[in-house]
């Protein structure tokens, strides 16, 4: 976890890095920021979206604190003149709603909370949306960012393989977590 | 695949500690919304349905110091298991909990550190509701906007038939505080009257508390139980605070539990909307059901007698369905008068008796998310 870093100025510094020009990402806050840029260098050269229909892809995210940065933010808010573009981000899922917007995602979408990455979870509840056909491609992960802590672990499941994949388990979920610190 | 049944269920809201009292409170037209003049949560009177400040939910917890937020939870759960015949000890039964906001409001009057970090945390909530029960599974957290609580029990569906659990016991609960408040005035969603879902002058919602718990059990005894059906979620991948404005992809999740229910469009005999009586989210909804071929289907909308309860809102308004169905009672959508809309839907405005078979119920929240459920008899 990066503890030192202004994470504004991080998150800004791979914006510019990513140069995706989508000026909806000035409007984000940092927890929606964060999983939107993860999404963005997760697709990239990664996805091809011409192979799946809009409800064939979906999302399963996953964090600790749900969207306590920007509610500690919305509470300042509340102390003058309640803000309502603050507001709308005071809940974890809008991250989700972010990254369909951006790539036209219609499919199964969920959010859920845990103290710690859970790998077995995201395993099991993902096989069984590919399984069952309810999707085709899952992105699902873990993105948790409070104030200057962050961490945004995505992945890129999908049904059909292809080239450059590894097999989707719970273990190298957690191979893959605990390598992205610092 | 196993079939999943509904074993038991609660509402703990300000009509009532059960679901009967509610169903009855309901049957006589009896609603939890009323103006409220309370500067702790607000400068201006505001209509919901909230509980009386000085309510206990719990009798007596020893030594733990529970939050509302999670004195609701216990007394809900605590409730439906009751005379249910779930252990809670068993390897096999998981407890999935759903709120939007949790203990927000300890954010009101606290220093923020480590350990309000802490205390706040949904899945600290979540842990000690679990041990008070003892549950032994780590316990899940759904926290999707206003779809949670129908998330909830696809979750639970989901989980039973993959045969990873037997019996899932999900609750859903909102405490409405300033922090609340607050956003809704600030997007102006808040009615300055009680609000009137799908009728041409709504003007809004009203907020409401309340917590509700539905146990699911692939367990073969309860089969006489109304039964989970299909059920699917989409986003609309278009706006994170308002619906789509075509709504077709709650239709398409509509059409998606129709199939996999193995109905169709004539088998359905009650809609349980969504119904938040905002301009956008009924005229979205009345869409999705035309769309969907229901729009003759009676369709009605609980919000009028308990407000939007956000993360208990899918689960109080399944379990009135469910026991609609049982009765074969159609309850009226209060506050609605008169439709004006594009795509006009067969709105309820009395309480009708008619045979009923299988119940859609929707939702939808920001983020752009949409669900819908079908329960059958």
């Amino acid at each position: 976890m990066n503890k030192d870093t202004d994470i504004t100025g991080f998150l800004l510094s791979v914006y510019q890095w990513l140069d995706p020009k989508y000026a909806r990402f000035y409007k984000m806050d940092n927890l929606d920021k964060l999983g939107w840029l993860a999404s963005e260098v997760l697709l990239k050269d990664s996805f091809h979206a011409e192979n799946y229909q809009p409800e064939q892809t979906g999302l399963l995210l996953t964090n600790a604190s749900s969207s306590l940065d920007t509610d500690r933010k919305y509470a300042e808010t509340i102390k003058d003149i309640p803000s309502p573009s603050v507001f709308v981000y005071t809940l974890p899922n809008i991250m989700i709603g972010e990254i369909c917007i951006r790539n036209h995602f219609k499919g199964e979408n969920a959010f859920f909370i845990f103290e710690y990455f859970d790998a077995a979870f995201i395993e099991q509840y993902v096989n069984e949306l590919l399984h069952n056909d309810v999707l085709k491609a899952c992105i699902c992960g873990w993105v948790e960012l409070l104030e200057n802590d962050h961490k945004a672990v995505l992945f890129l499941v999908e049904k059909e393989p292809t080239e450059q994949q590894e097999l989707f388990t719970r273990q190298n979920m957690d191979k893959i977590f605990q390598t992205e610190n610092g | 695949m196993p079939d999943v049944f509904i074993v038991a269920d609660n509402i703990l809201s300000p009509i009532g500690s059960t679901t009967a009292e509610n169903f009855l409170k309901l049957t006589e037209n009896i609603s939890g919304v009323q103006l409220h003049n309370d500067t702790a949560l607000s400068d201006e009177p505001f209509y919901a349905s909230l509980f009386d400040r000085s309510q206990q939910f719990i009798k007596d917890s020893g030594n733990i110091s529970y939050t509302r937020f999670e004195q609701l939870l216990i007394a809900s759960v605590g409730n439906a298991l009751e005379n249910s015949g779930i252990n809670t000890a068993d390897k096999k039964t998981v407890l999935i909990i759903s709120t939007t906001k949790g203990n927000i409001s300890l954010l009101e009057n606290n220093p923020f550190d480590r350990a309000l970090q802490k205390r706040i945390a949904l899945h600290t909530s979540a842990k000690s509701v679990a041990a008070h029960f003892g549950f032994v599974n780590l316990p899940l957290v759904v926290s999707n906007a206003c779809i949670s609580g129908l998330l909830g029990i696809i979750t639970g569906k989901r989980l039973i038939r993959s045969g990873q659990y037997e019996n899932a016991v999900i609750v859903g609960a909102d405490v409405i505080s300033k922090f609340i408040l607050s956003g809704f005035q600030a997007f102006q969603a808040i009615s300055p009257e009680p609000c009137k879902p799908f009728d041409s002058e709504r003007k809004g919602i009203n907020l409401g508390e309340g917590a509700a718990t539905v146990i699911l059990s692939s367990n073969t005894k309860y089969s006489n139980g109304i039964k989970v059906m299909g059920g699917a979620v989409s986003n609309d991948a278009n706006h994170i605070s308002a619906p789509s404005r075509t709504g077709d992809e709650l239709a398409h999740i509509i059409k998606t539990a129709l199939n996999d229910s193995f109905l169709s469009a004539t088998d359905i005999s009650l809609i349980s909307a969504h119904g938040t009586a905002t301009m956008y989210n009924d005229e979205m909804e009345a869409k999705a059901i035309t769309s969907a071929g229901l729009q003759s289907v009676p369709v009605n909308s609980l919000k009028g007698y308990y407000g939007h309860t956000l993360g208990a809102a899918g689960l109080i308004e399944s379990i009135i369905s469910i026991r609609s169905l049982k009765e074969n009672l159609v309850l009226p959508t209060k506050g609605f008068e008169k439709m004006d809309m594009e795509t006009p839907v067969n709105i309820s405005n009395k309480p009708h008796r008619i045979p009923l078979q299988n119940c859609l119920k929707t939702a939808s929240g920001f983020g752009g998310c949409n669900a819908a459920v079908i329960f059958s008899k």
